[in-house]
């Protein structure tokens, strides 16, 4: 599914160059549930960028579904983006004047696709994630805990093959994390391939295979319980 | 993104912030309101202006001695150089063709009019019996100049209603003897106040038979001839006779300067629309300051979106796609800000007719395309700078903001 050959990335802080990334090599077969951890700075976001076609590598190649996305233009990159990767961030980063069923619809709404079958297509995710009595509310009349919810549901909603989740518990209390972590386990079950980026031990050991970012690079990379 | 779902997209962005909004709408709807008020205005006096000129006939035809050859339609023809002049030989040949309704020779010249002590500086006018009805002056009482051939002195004359008020108050004046110059003179006619035509003053002037004008101002030439064409269609065959009349009599030159009243109108139609236009482009500058506006407002909601934009960026809009959404944006405004502007200005103008119902404001359907049209490009072009910050905003940075 996803394939990183010594993929570089560096970035100039200060005049000083910074190797956020350095030759990281990296395979993720289709299903996987996969955590990434470190200390902050350590370049797992960098990597979750790279992983998410929101940032290039500086050298290095990426192969995506065994197509080469290195070096893509703009407009492609979001494409891609648009059929196979679903975003979860830490700050939820939903619409403060759509409604929560808007902001679930909003990928497919960019997409093109019509009003009715955005209805049809968000109706059971909307049941599915318990959200139904409070789909025509703003996100600022919802919990932390619902908010992530939504997120996740408009991440899923274009049916992606990877969903990468940044810190998606980094900003709720530990009950509301726990069902976040929950719910995104549920659906890594249905078959899609999970990428959680932590710093919560907790939460990455949780995962099938933990992989541990030092310094820009893979320090380590467990399977198994 | 389909265009309705921009749109709608759109309504919830400018719904988020009234108070900016409205100002915006505000400032573009007072610029598309100056425009075609202004213009409505402008255009109304051009009409007025050119509606008080057919008035006086466009079948007449004005012609002058010597020639501006490089003058044309301009008021400098109105003062050309005299070569040759012409006389009442010329007036009377010119009068022999079928394409003439009315001729009537023009001399004019100052003099002093006495009666009784009394006395008056006047333009003084010679003519015929034709000028009442080429000139359309109205008589009061008495008669008009006689029906005769024009070489007549007879010493006559019809004096204006001011001149009359000025000379005789309230005594009769009809039969009177007055003094014209060294010459006594009877007054037939007493013409009716009508005020201004065409830079006369028709209350002061005195009319005589043009031979006894002739006489008074002891010159040969004429002023100028006003022929009345048949109707409008045949101006062009009696220019030609006019020309080839002319030149016979003038050794082959054609040394008169023809000027239609056409040509005249014309010109100040010309110089009355070059102003509607120029007062409509100062209107137009304040459409240009709502469009800075627009984009000031533009820049700052992008910043403050900066994460909406990273947001959707990151599920899939490109750059072209985010450009398109500011753009929309920006020109929602314009046209909804245009709408109420037009609206503004037909009230201004519909005001206005209220107050100076002579006044015909309506805008020209020109006017309320190019005011409606600058709204929207100013819009556009103003929205797109915005626009392009934000497509090239780096989703990584938007995001990491809260």
């Amino acid at each position: 599914m996803i394939e990183l050959r010594e993929v570089s990335r560096l970035f100039t802080v200060g005049g000083q160059e910074v190797r956020a990334m350095d030759r990281v090599s990296l395979d993720i077969a289709s299903g996987e549930y996969l955590s990434i951890m470190g200390p902050s700075g350590s370049g797992k976001s960098t990597l979750l960028n790279i992983l998410g076609l929101l940032d290039t590598p500086d050298s290095g190649t990426y192969l995506l579904q065994k197509w080469d996305v290195t070096h893509l233009n703009d407009r492609q990159l979001a494409a891609t983006r648009s059929r196979t990767i679903g975003f979860i961030f830490q700050f939820f980063h939903l619409i403060p004047r759509l409604t929560a069923q808007q902001n679930i619809e909003l990928p497919l709404m960019l997409a093109g696709v019509s009003q009715r079958e955005r209805r049809e297509r968000s109706r059971p995710l909307i049941e599915a994630f318990g959200l139904a009595e409070r789909c025509h509310h703003r996100p600022d009349e919802l919990s932390g805990g619902q908010r992530q919810r939504v997120a996740i549901a408009r991440a899923v909603i274009n049916r992606p093959a990877i969903l990468l989740a940044d810190e998606p518990t980094g900003n709720l209390d530990r009950h509301a994390g726990g069902e976040i972590i929950d719910l995104l386990e549920g659906l890594h079950r249905d078959g899609l391939t999970l990428v959680v980026v932590t710093h919560d031990p907790e939460i990455g050991e949780r995962a099938a295979r933990r992989i541990r970012v030092v310094d820009g690079r893979i320090a380590s990379d467990s399977k198994g319980p | 993104m389909r265009p309705l779902d921009a749109i709608g997209f759109a309504v919830t962005s400018l719904g988020g912030n009234r108070v900016r909004t409205l100002l915006m709408l505000l400032a573009m709807a007072i610029g598309v309101a100056a425009v075609v008020l202004l213009t409505g205005i402008g255009n109304g006096a051009r009409l007025y202006i050119v509606d008080q000129f057919a008035s006086l006939g466009t079948n007449l035809v004005i012609v002058i001695p010597g020639r501006a050859e490089t003058a044309n339609n301009t008021p400098a023809t109105l003062v050309g150089e005299t070569p040759r002049d012409l006389t009442l030989d010329d007036a009377r040949a010119l009068a022999r063709s079928e394409t003439v309704r009315r001729l009537t020779p023009l001399n004019v010249g100052e003099m002093t009019i006495a009666w009784r002590g009394k006395e008056r500086q006047i333009p003084l006018f010679g003519s015929t019996a034709s000028l009442l009805d080429i000139h359309h002056l109205r008589l009061e009482r008495g008669t008009f100049l006689p029906e005769e051939d024009m070489e007549i002195a007879r010493p006559v004359c019809v004096i204006g209603a001011k001149v009359y008020r000025e000379l005789f108050g309230q005594q009769n004046a009809l039969g009177e003897l007055v003094r014209l110059g060294g010459f006594r003179c009877r007054v037939i006619g007493i013409l009716g106040s009508e005020g201004r035509s065409l830079g006369l003053d028709t209350e002061e002037m005195v009319i005589v038979p043009v031979a006894f004008a002739q006489m008074l101002l002891n010159t040969e030439g004429l002023f100028r001839i006003l022929i009345e064409a048949r109707d409008l269609a045949t101006i062009d065959r009696l220019k030609a006779h006019i020309n080839a009349t002319v030149a016979k009599r003038h050794y082959g030159e054609e040394d008169v300067t023809i000027i239609t009243q056409d040509s005249v109108l014309a010109t100040f139609d010309k110089i009355l629309h070059v102003l509607t236009l120029t007062v409509a482009a100062i209107a137009g500058i304040s459409l240009v300051v709502a469009g800075i506006l627009i984009m000031n407002v533009m820049l700052m909601a992008v910043a403050q979106r900066t994460a909406e934009i990273g947001l959707c960026k990151a599920l899939g809009a490109g750059r072209l796609q985010i450009m398109a959404l500011l753009v929309t944006e920006a020109l929602l405004l314009s046209a909804v800000g245009g709408l109420i502007g037009l609206t503004l200005g037909f009230a201004g103008s519909w005001l206005a007719v209220q107050f100076y119902p002579t006044l015909n404001t309506t805008p020209p359907s020109w006017a309320i395309a190019a005011a409606f049209g600058t709204a929207l490009g100013t819009g556009f072009l103003f929205s797109l700078l915005p626009a392009r910050r934000a497509a090239r905003l780096d989703p990584i940075q938007a995001l990491a903001r809260r």
